[in-house]
């Protein structure tokens, strides 16, 4: 217990002084820090703008429904008939049957032009199967296939999809995921050269006490234990200021964002990064500082040996 | 509790500091290690204290061969000698606590402790009270007795000193030098390089002369140690 004490108070102590260095330097280290808080924002922002575009557009995207115009003269029974047959071919999750008569109702309510369709003898709208795929069979190739499979039937009249928008919409998420890879990992190779590059220089800085200390005895893990803690409080206080940054920006463009949505008619709101992203950037910060850390102090401070 | 076999140490730039030198110093002795500037004294503290490994010969401290001891097992070879420099080599920018207590912060020693022992080793060194001035606020004299403290903190048996004294007037010098007579008497073994023969002469310990490398007097273990082996034996012993 006691042993355990003095370890946690020796790592407690070798935590605080480092953190008593950053803030001695409080010029230097905020410039570190904010380099490293950009660097770990780009990334974090780009997920976040790729999370919400697919979230604002998730109505659309996700209901790649594939709509079935029958003939005119199809009745209502055969209808039914037809939907029936189509809810059983693998890859459809829901067929929904809008019947001529309601169409036509939902049509006189929502058109404006109620009172010119009165004059109207007929009916001149068909019954409408709406097919919704279920998630595994909605990619470009099956919804062309299942086109192609309806349109076959000698009741259906027209089988529309926009699968062109929902590709387009497709390559652009892919194209912005990957782009947030790329980022992220140019982004992760430049936090561990910034914070390498200025543990190495307070290795050279604090040379003097490196050579004291070891000759006292301290071991090489003693003497880098400190700058262990450095490196992690810089990936720390980085991935903070990010979180910062993201989240005063998502604040920002909060307002317009639902002004624009409203004027589309949608209640889409901006999400910010939730707990467990948080957690991540949080984790990756720390993670790289002390990686950073721990490969630079592995070469340069075994090879400071005290001189007499 | 420290042996030179036939020890010779060449530096890198080609310079012998040290030919064929043997010498046997017994637990507890105080030694004076003499000779002009760039004999060889500081050579020898360098070896005792692991700063250098000899190009041949063997060197042995507390049983330990320097020159086969694993990397990892330094840093506790190190912990058993205290060392003492001419230029203290105190952390400027830490208060004298702190440099005192360096000794026993790489050791994990625990805090209530560490700081009882860095007020007993100040007292010893009559600064107590002192413990948050920075050194440079201290004179030569207290700096260097900043030195001693943290080199004796932790215990060690073997305690080496390289011209303690060279920045020091001769009272303050003889100051230093029964300091280091006291912990002898608490049965340290010492070690001290320097030039300042008056002093040596003064507190009439065995004085091993170097000169151009080489031992030229008190190379073997004197009354001391009256059991010790000489250096014929020594030889023998290989």
């Amino acid at each position: 217990m006691s042993a355990l004490s003095t370890w946690g108070a020796r790592h407690l102590q070798a935590c605080l002084g480092a953190l008593g260095r950053l803030s001695r330097q409080p010029l230097s280290s905020l410039l570190t820090v904010m380099v490293l808080a950009l660097a770990l924002a780009l990334p974090a922002g780009l997920w976040l703008f790729v999370s919400n575009a697919r979230a604002a557009t998730g109505g659309v995207a996700d209901a790649v429904d594939v709509t079935v115009y029958l003939k005119a003269d199809v009745p209502l029974a055969k209808a039914q008939q037809l939907a029936a047959s189509a809810r059983e071919r693998s890859g459809v999750a829901a067929v929904t049957l809008t019947s001529a008569d309601e169409a036509l109702a939902e049509f006189r309510e929502f058109s404006g032009f109620g009172a010119a369709l009165e004059t109207l003898e007929g009916n001149p709208l068909p019954h409408v199967l709406n097919v919704r795929p279920t998630a595994g069979a909605d990619g470009p190739l099956e919804i062309e296939t299942m086109k192609r499979y309806f349109a076959a039937w000698p009741e259906v009249e027209l089988v529309q999809v926009d699968t062109e928008w929902v590709q387009r919409l497709g390559a652009i998420l892919d194209l912005m995921r990957r782009a947030l890879a790329i980022a992220a990992l140019v982004v992760g190779i430049a936090v561990l050269a910034v914070i390498g590059n200025t543990i190495r220089l307070e290795v050279d800085r604090r040379r003097a006490e490196i050579e004291v200390t070891k000759l006292v005895g301290g071991s090489n893990a003693f003497v880098r234990r400190p700058f262990l803690y450095t490196g992690l409080l810089y990936g720390l206080a980085g991935a903070l200021l990010a979180w910062a940054i993201v989240a005063i920006s998502i604040a920002v463009l909060a307002a317009p964002v639902g002004t624009l949505a409203a004027l589309y008619g949608s209640r889409f709101g901006l999400s910010g990064l939730a707990l467990r992203e948080v957690g991540l950037l949080l984790g990756t910060g720390l993670l790289l500082g002390l990686l950073a850390a721990w490969v630079v102090t592995a070469r340069n401070i075994a090879r400071i040996e005290p001189r007499a | 509790m420290i042996v030179f076999d036939r020890v010779s140490k060449r530096y890198p730039n080609g310079r012998e500091a040290l030919t064929n030198v043997s010498l046997r110093i017994e637990p507890g002795e105080m030694v004076f290690l003499t000779g002009r500037s760039g004999a060889g004294k500081s050579s020898v503290l360098k070896l005792v204290a692991l700063l250098e490994r000899p190009t041949r010969g063997t060197v042995t401290v507390d049983g330990a061969n320097t020159s086969t001891l694993p990397s990892r097992a330094i840093p506790a070879f190190r912990r058993k000698i205290g060392v003492v420099f001419q230029d203290h080599k105190l952390l400027m920018d830490r208060p004298v606590f702190d440099n005192v207590a360096l000794p026993l912060i790489v050791t994990d020693t625990p805090l209530r402790e560490i700081d009882r022992r860095v007020r007993a080793a100040l007292d010893q060194v009559g600064l107590l009270g002192r413990e948050r001035v920075a050194p440079l606020e201290l004179s030569v004299g207290e700096q260097q007795r900043v030195g001693i403290a943290r080199a004796v903190i932790s215990k060690p048996p073997v305690l080496i000193a390289d011209e303690p004294t060279g920045n020091l007037d001769h009272g303050l010098a003889l100051e230093v030098m029964r300091l280091f007579k006291r912990f002898q008497e608490v049965g340290v073994t010492i070690v001290i390089a320097t030039h300042d023969l008056q002093l040596v002469q003064e507190f009439g310990q065995r004085e091993i002369h170097i000169d151009d490398g080489k031992i030229v007097s008190g190379g073997a273990s004197s009354g001391a140690a009256p059991d010790a082996a000489a250096l014929p034996n020594l030889q023998a012993h290989r």
